[in-house]
């Protein structure tokens, strides 16, 4: 198994607040880094990975830059809180991992809770400030920045 | 007294309302039926006006994650039209291998995880996994072949970035290809488990009398290039398109529905292309569909499981072929000069036919954009096959009525099927 962290931004570039997690992955100073739009590849990538750090924008109600964490060793994602436009959301790809027994040891998932989801490549002023707070707590976590 | 139930199906996702079903039954008949679906190419239409010719393919790619192949092949065939150029059977043979490529991935994807569950009796295809991980393991592998051919050939999975309008930017190397070989080997002999497996399903007694259309070639099984045939025996060339279909707007829905020119439905994808085209396909895909108890025609909508498991086994055999036959090209593309013009481009996306129509002024920028995908042109036919299913099945609990329509709709993939497994179901009754 590598050591190596992997840090994986989900989220389409071009759809406002969609992209909070690619551009958290981009901001992140340590770890390997990749960027993707389509989760059905998340068990491809982290296959060789014991400690898997996923970024993805969240729709829950709540308010706008909110930022949850979740352990996803610990019990199920919000399947409601990332909805995706693909067949495979976050959530759904780390229960169909789960379910296959091909989960990594360790995986932390961040939420960063949308404001406007429409098609255009800005961030929405809340959702940027997330993005900067979760980068910063990643590049803590693995001893960067 | 009049017993009324009306059946809503809302769909929620990261924008709201892609995709919505409304149904109303009054005295068990049916008194209204919407189908509703959010186009995202009109947007992109507008977007398109004033951008350079040889942008479309990039930009129209963006439209559709699970198809962006499509989008580019339609787009440079219409652009290439519009300048008069013949890109070189070899290059062509690659956008042929490439949308195997995307064939297999987005076929995989749907038979597997969307359709699938459906008529074993699961709520998606993670529920599914706990019990048939062979299966869902079978699905995810086959995918992966599909992405695998797009990223060596597109530059990466998603998105593809290496097709133009006149070719590629860079065509790969004969090793390159070959190396692709004992993956699509074992690729095709999955494709061949899958389709015996579907074909097994058990399918509802269902028949619509479609008019069928999809490109046809006098080779081969048209995917990338091709004249528009009808099984009511239209032969025309993509250009005479508007000649013979029309869009019309209707208040329930801000997608366009399109018709025939003499008002009519009309049904495309798998569906359309086997019975246009059954007789073109590959050695063992031919005998795998006629193993499957598949007809020279397929008339059950329930059925088209079984005609895009058989379309994979297409896709890996023809993939197969390609490299098999491949020379590298001596240039990745050819030149196009733009010229005041309009081209017409169509091909066949996993869905069905994709038609796309640009005017070009003399400086080669774009001053129309015109898309139409295969889930606006299915839209009807969607809605009539609802409408006919209905009758048949009225006495159904509301829940497993609900079941059933969604998995009518999702008999067609349309891009909204993705969500569909995570709608919000409500039912009123008044």
């Amino acid at each position: 198994m590598t050591p190596e962290r992997l840090v994986i931004g989900i989220g389409n570039p071009d759809r406002g607040d969609d992209a909070a997690g690619v551009q958290v992955a981009r901001k992140v100073h340590a770890g390997r880094v990749i960027v993707w739009a389509d989760c059905s590849v998340l068990m491809d990538l982290w296959d060789a990975h014991d400690d898997v750090i996923i970024v993805d924008a969240m729709n829950s109600g709540l308010p706008p830059g909110t930022i949850q964490r979740f352990d996803a060793g610990d019990k199920p994602l919000p399947a409601r809180a990332f909805p995706s436009t693909h067949a495979f959301g976050v959530a759904e790809t780390v229960e169909l991992a789960r379910s296959l027994g091909k989960l990594p040891d360790h995986l932390i998932v961040f939420g960063i809770e949308v404001a406007d989801v429409e098609l255009g490549m800005h961030l929405s002023d809340e959702v940027a400030d997330a993005v900067d707070r979760v980068a910063h707590e990643i590049d803590t976590m693995l001893g960067g920045g | 007294m009049h017993d009324e139930r009306d059946i809503t199906v809302d769909y929620l996702a990261r924008v709201e309302g892609e995709g919505a079903l409304h149904l109303e039954l009054r005295d068990n008949e049916v008194a209204d039926l919407k189908f509703k679906i959010f186009e995202p190419p009109r947007f992109f239409e507008a977007l398109l006006r004033g951008r350079r010719f040889g942008e479309a393919p990039d930009i129209t790619a963006r439209i559709c994650g699970i198809c962006p192949v499509a989008y580019q092949v339609s787009s440079c065939n219409a652009m290439e039209d519009a300048a008069g150029v013949a890109v070189p059977d070899q290059l062509q043979r690659l956008r042929r291998l490439i949308y195997c490529g995307e064939w297999i991935e987005s076929h995989a994807l749907h038979v597997y995880f969307l359709h699938a569950p459906d008529f074993l009796g699961f709520a998606s295809g993670i529920a599914m996994a706990e019990f048939f991980p062979d299966r869902i393991e079978a699905g995810l592998a086959l995918k992966k072949v599909g992405n695998t051919l797009m990223t060596v050939l597109g530059g990466r999975e998603i998105h593809p970035i290496n097709l133009r309008v006149g070719g590629f930017y860079r065509v790969p190397t004969t090793a390159e290809l070959e190396a692709l070989v004992p993956d699509l080997e074992r690729a095709l002999e999955i494709a061949v488990e899958t389709t015996r497996w579907v074909s097994g399903f058990p399918f509802p007694q269902f028949d619509r009398d479609y008019e069928f259309v999809a490109l046809r070639h006098p080779e081969e099984y048209a995917i990338h290039q091709g004249r528009i045939a009808s099984s009511g025996g239209l032969d025309i060339a993509v250009d005479e398109w508007p000649d013979w279909f029309h869009e019309e707007h209707v208040e329930w829905s801000n997608a366009l529905h399109a018709r025939t020119s003499d008002g009519s439905s009309y049904h495309v994808g798998p569906m359309a292309r086997y019975s246009l085209n059954s007789a073109l396909l590959t050695g063992t895909a031919r005998e795998e569909a006629e193993r499957a108890g598949l007809g020279v025609t397929v008339s059950n909508p329930f059925q088209s499981i079984v005609v895009r498991a058989v379309e994979m086994v297409f896709a890996c055999e023809e993939a197969l072929r390609i490299i098999e036959q491949y020379r590298r090209p001596e240039q990745p593309s050819v030149e196009v000069s733009p010229a005041a013009a309009t081209g017409h481009g169509a091909s066949e996306a996993p869905r069905g036919l994709l038609y796309h129509r640009y005017a070009i002024d003399g400086e080669g920028l774009i001053t129309e954009a015109h898309i139409v995908p295969p889930t606006s042109q299915n839209q009807l036919s969607i809605e009539e096959d609802l409408r006919a299913f209905v009758p048949g099945h009225v006495q159904l609990p509301d829940d497993e009525l609900q079941w059933k329509l969604e998995q009518a709709i999702r008999n067609y993939d349309p891009c909204i099927s993705c969500a569909t497994h995570f709608l919000d179901l409500t039912v009123e009754r008044r």
